[in-house]
């Protein structure tokens, strides 16, 4: 590693904790319904008590993305980290409003939230090339990694050079195949955790505590 | 009138003529128009970023539902040390390659491995 680079970071570190102002965006993006809402409801909740916002097996339930502030996570390590996290749209090129209706959903309903979702969307990305300074990139493990949407997401996170901790959410399902993960992304670190049973969480932590410190 | 769907083929010349809202307006609109582009040469991330987020603006109910967007990995990433060892020797690590583009509505992929993308493609 370059030595300037690194002198850099190790005094932007020392400000940071000597002052202690500075707090890291990060943003949880992945596609729709992999567990982002989940995971950033179980993070707040565990460290602050509150959460972030409804879960549900709908697709596109985020159409927002939602700031909780101040949060202090402590890794196994013993380091901390402050940071703000944001839980953003699921990321998509395509929306179609009749994929709600198979949900149950009155046409209207859909469509208002098919309308939503885009909105949220194009803000996820706006957010994206400004305004984070780390990235935890969500995937359910029993979907198929190499999904364009996911290959164009890690390449333009890598472009803006933020760090990333890539989750293998949902190990608690039997087909779940979180490998195949690691191998679609041999170049970031995987973390596989059960957001929803909080399986192997402190994992997360760890890492979290690790990249973003 | 003959049914069918046309298919553009943008040299990677031509696309490096445009600027990024150029490149974008090339591809919606022809997609938009129910074609199918493929891109010889595939966008920079940055233009892929934008490209969503344009897309989503663009899509409207009973409209424009969105693209379908494919493209083979760049070599870099997936050569693990290769792909590492290729930022020290200066290549651009967003080589990007060929990309094929179209409604999300009229085009489906059915197969995607490293070297072959297999798609299929309906007429309105
Ligand atoms: N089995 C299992 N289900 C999970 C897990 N995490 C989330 N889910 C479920 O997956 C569905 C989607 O969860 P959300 O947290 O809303 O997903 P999201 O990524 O925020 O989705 P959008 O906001 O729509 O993009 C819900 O039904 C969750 O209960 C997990 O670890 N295991
Ligand atoms: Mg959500």
């Amino acid at each position: 590693m370059n030595f300037l680079f690194l002198a850099k970071l190790k005094a932007s570190k020392f400000f940071r904790t000597l002052f202690g102002k500075k707090h890291s965006k990060i943003g949880i993006y992945g596609p729709p319904n992999a567990g982002k809402t989940t995971l950033a409801n179980r993070i707040v909740r565990d460290w602050t008590g509150d959460a972030v916002g409804p879960v549900s097996e709908v697709p596109h339930e985020t159409r927002r993305a939602r700031r909780k502030e101040d949060i202090t996570i402590t890794g196994a390590n013993g380091s901390s980290i402050s940071i703000d996290i944001v839980d953003t749209p699921g990321v998509t090129t395509k929306i179609d409003y009749h994929e709600f209706l198979e949900y149950g959903l009155e046409k209207e309903e859909a469509v208002g939230r098919a309308r939503e979702a885009t909105e949220g969307v194009a803000e996820a990305m706006h957010w994206l090339r400004g305004d984070l300074d780390g990235v935890i990139y969500m995937l359910d493990s029993t979907q198929d990694p190499f999904m364009q949407v996911n290959i164009m997401m890690i390449g333009i996170i890598e472009s803006r050079k933020l760090p990333v901790v890539i989750v293998a959410n949902k190990i608690d399902l039997p087909d779940a195949a979180p490998q195949r993960i690691r191998s679609a992304f041999p170049q970031h670190p995987v973390v596989q955790i059960s957001g929803m049973e909080g399986k192997n969480i402190e994992s997360l932590y760890d890492a979290m505590t690790e990249i973003f410190g | 009138m003959i049914q069918g769907v046309q298919i553009d083929f943008v040299s990677a010349d031509r696309m490096a003529r445009l600027g990024m809202m150029e490149k974008i307006r090339l591809i919606l609109d022809d997609v938009r128009a129910g074609r199918i582009v493929v891109l010889e040469r595939g966008l920079a991330p940055e233009e892929q970023s934008k490209l969503i987020e344009v897309t989503m603006m663009e899509i409207s109910p009973g409209g424009f539902s969105g693209i379908e967007i494919e493209t083979y990995p760049t070599r870099e990433g997936n050569e693990g040390l290769g792909g590492f060892f290729s930022r020290f020797v200066g290549k651009k690590p967003d080589e990007s390659r060929l990309t094929v583009i179209g409604p999300a509505n009229q085009l489906k992929t059915l197969k995607k491995d490293e070297g072959l993308i297999s798609a299929w493609v309906s007429s309105r």
